[in-house]
Order: structure tokens, then sequence, then C-alpha cells
């Protein structure tokens, strides 16, 4: 009983949870955990990217033909788009970490969902929908040009590595702005402060993450080759 | 509040340049020709940004060692998977035959043996 009321009396800040020492601790094991899941889909994506080099090793002049059906200019745009939406969070981060006022934190918030859903939406319109027509899309009729002679099935396979390799982005982007909406709300309740901002830094990362994924995706994809 | 670290403004935005003018740059060497060394250009400035987003906007400059490791650790294993997948496919003196779907490189090889 004693017991009890002396828990009761021993009131916990909003947002700390009370395994925790203070909230060093607690901001230490949530940002290790979302480093243990970031490092599994390091290896998730690892696994595309490896088998994507070792096919590239093998059919290098099909690679190079389908590298060439991908637009640069789209490609650096959206690179582009993903390094401002990455400044935009992490700008969320910072005024929640200097206290400022809920407006700015959402502010950022949306701003980077803005961004975020730009870059979907030119890989949908002026990437994919395009590809579509042009029948460059494996499994919905898809053509074989005659100039790619007889590379046109690997061609065709690296267009599949293209499709699951962006499509496969794009989910996680997808889930990113799910994840900024959730944060957006959370934020507008007025549960971040100063001292309790993980959801905001531990979402931070996995945004980041996946910007690091296009990082790559952008040159193996769209650079390969050379444009010369 | 050791680990509370508040990265400045000035920084955030300073990386921000940084990875436009990569990105820039990473597009521009695409259109010269150098070579073998186009790739290795890429990837040299893909690792260079990905370095920039890692230590600053994901703190990782300013994290805990143990933290620290577990990334190592991360690129250490994708590292594995990426060396030991090549040497195995490096090493075999396929034939490489194109075909349809299905067929590709692998089943003239597997052919030999049934």
């Amino acid at each position: 009983m004693a017991e009890t009321a002396a828990h009761e009396a021993h009131a916990h800040p909003p947002g700390f949870a009370h395994q925790f020492e203070d909230f060093e601790q607690q901001r230490e094991a949530g940002t290790l955990g979302m480093w243990v899941f970031l490092v599994t889909e390091i290896l998730f994506f690892g696994g595309m990217f490896a088998s994507y080099i070792i096919y590239r090793s093998l059919h290098y002049p099909a690679f190079e033909i389908g590298s060439h059906l991908l637009e640069v200019k789209f490609g650096a745009l959206n690179t582009a788009v993903l390094i401002c939406s990455s400044l935009t969070m992490a700008m969320a981060i910072h005024s929640a970490q200097v206290g400022k006022s809920k407006s700015t934190i959402i502010s950022y918030l949306i701003l980077t969902m803005i961004l975020g859903a730009l870059f979907l939406a030119f890989k949908f319109t002026f990437e994919w929908h395009r590809d579509y027509v042009e029948h460059i899309v494996p499994g919905f009729g898809f053509m074989f040009r005659p100039e790619w002679g007889h590379n046109a099935p690997q061609v065709e396979m690296f267009m599949c590595f293209y499709f699951f390799m962006t499509g496969l982005h794009a989910i996680h982007m997808i889930v990113g702005l799910g994840l900024l909406t959730v944060l957006t709300t959370m934020t507008a309740k007025g549960r971040f402060s100063s001292e309790y901002y993980a959801p905001l830094e531990i979402s931070g990362l996995y945004w980041h993450f996946v910007d690091i994924v296009w990082i790559f995706l952008f040159p193996l994809l769209y650079l390969i080759g050379g444009r010369y | 509040m050791s680990g509370h670290v508040v990265v400045p403004v000035r920084i955030y935005v300073s990386v921000f340049l940084a990875l436009m003018a990569l990105t820039a740059l990473t597009t521009g060497v695409a259109y010269i020709d150098l070579g073998r060394w186009n790739t290795v250009a890429a990837l040299a400035i893909a690792v260079t940004k990905m370095l920039l987003v890692v230590l600053f906007f994901m703190h990782v400059k300013y994290a805990t060692g143990l933290t620290r490791v577990i990334i190592i650790a991360g690129f250490f294993w994708l590292g594995i998977m990426i060396a030991l997948s090549l040497s195995d496919e490096l090493t075999r003196n396929w034939e490489i035959v194109p075909g349809p779907w299905g067929t590709g490189a692998i089943m003239p090889f597997l052919s030999r043996f049934f």
C-alpha cells in the first residue's frame, strides 16, 4: 500500500517510461532499437543490391541499354526533392529540441510530407506512367525493340530490377508519409516537448534511411555506363 | 544531458548544400567518358552523400559507441553478403547464353549435368 502511494507520488513527466533512469537513457535505448531495425532494412535492400551487382556484372551491355531507357532529369529532380525533404525533417526535429512552437514543428512536418508526396507524384506520372505507355514495364505488355538485338531479355531483366527496387523504395516512402501523418497529429495534441520528442527523432531516422536508399538507386539505375 | 545534442541549423544547411552539389556533380560526371572510372566516381559520390546523411542528419556523429557498433556491424554483414555472392558468381566459368525468361544463363549450365 505504501509502495503504491509512493509510486503515485513519484509522477512521471509526459512521455517518460518509468523503466528508464532518465530521459537520456530512454533516448539512447530508442535510438539503438531503431538502428537495429534499420540494419535489418540495410540487409533487406542489400539483397536486391547484391543481385543487381551480380547481374550487372554478367549482362553489362543489356544493363547499359536499360539504363538509357530512364530519364536522368527525372531521377536527378527526385533526388533533389528527397534531399530537401530530409532537410525539412531534420529541421522539424531541431524545432522540437529547442522548444519551438507546435505550429513551427507542424509546418516542417507538412513540408516534408508535401515533398515526399511530390517525389511519388513525379515517379508515378513522369516515369512509371510513361514507361507503361512505352511498353517497357515487364509483365504489362513489355515489347522488345529491334535495336536491342540479343540483349533484349536482359534489358527486360534490368527493367524488373528497376521496378522492384524503385517500387520497394516507393512503398517505404508511403509508410514514411503515414508516419509523418501520425507525428503531425501527435504534435498538434501537444505530446512533444524539448525533453520528449523520441517519435520525431526515430521517424526521422527512418525518413533519412529511405533517402539514403535513393541516393544509391539514382546512380546505379540512371547513371550506369554514363550518358555520353 | 550529455547526449542531448542539438545540431546547429548552420550545419544542417551546409550538409544540405553539400548534398545538392554532390547530386549535380554525380549527374554531370555521368556525361563525361571516364571509362570504368565512371562507376567508381558514381559510387564514391554516393558513399560520400550517405556518410553526410548518416553522420549529421541521423546524428550518428553524436551517437553512443553502442549505436555505432550496431551500424558498422550492419554494413559489415552487407559487405559479407555482396562479397561472398560475387566470389561465387565471378569464379565460375559460365557461358552466358541469352535466352527467354527462365532459361537465361543458368539452365544451359545445369543441363550439362542432367
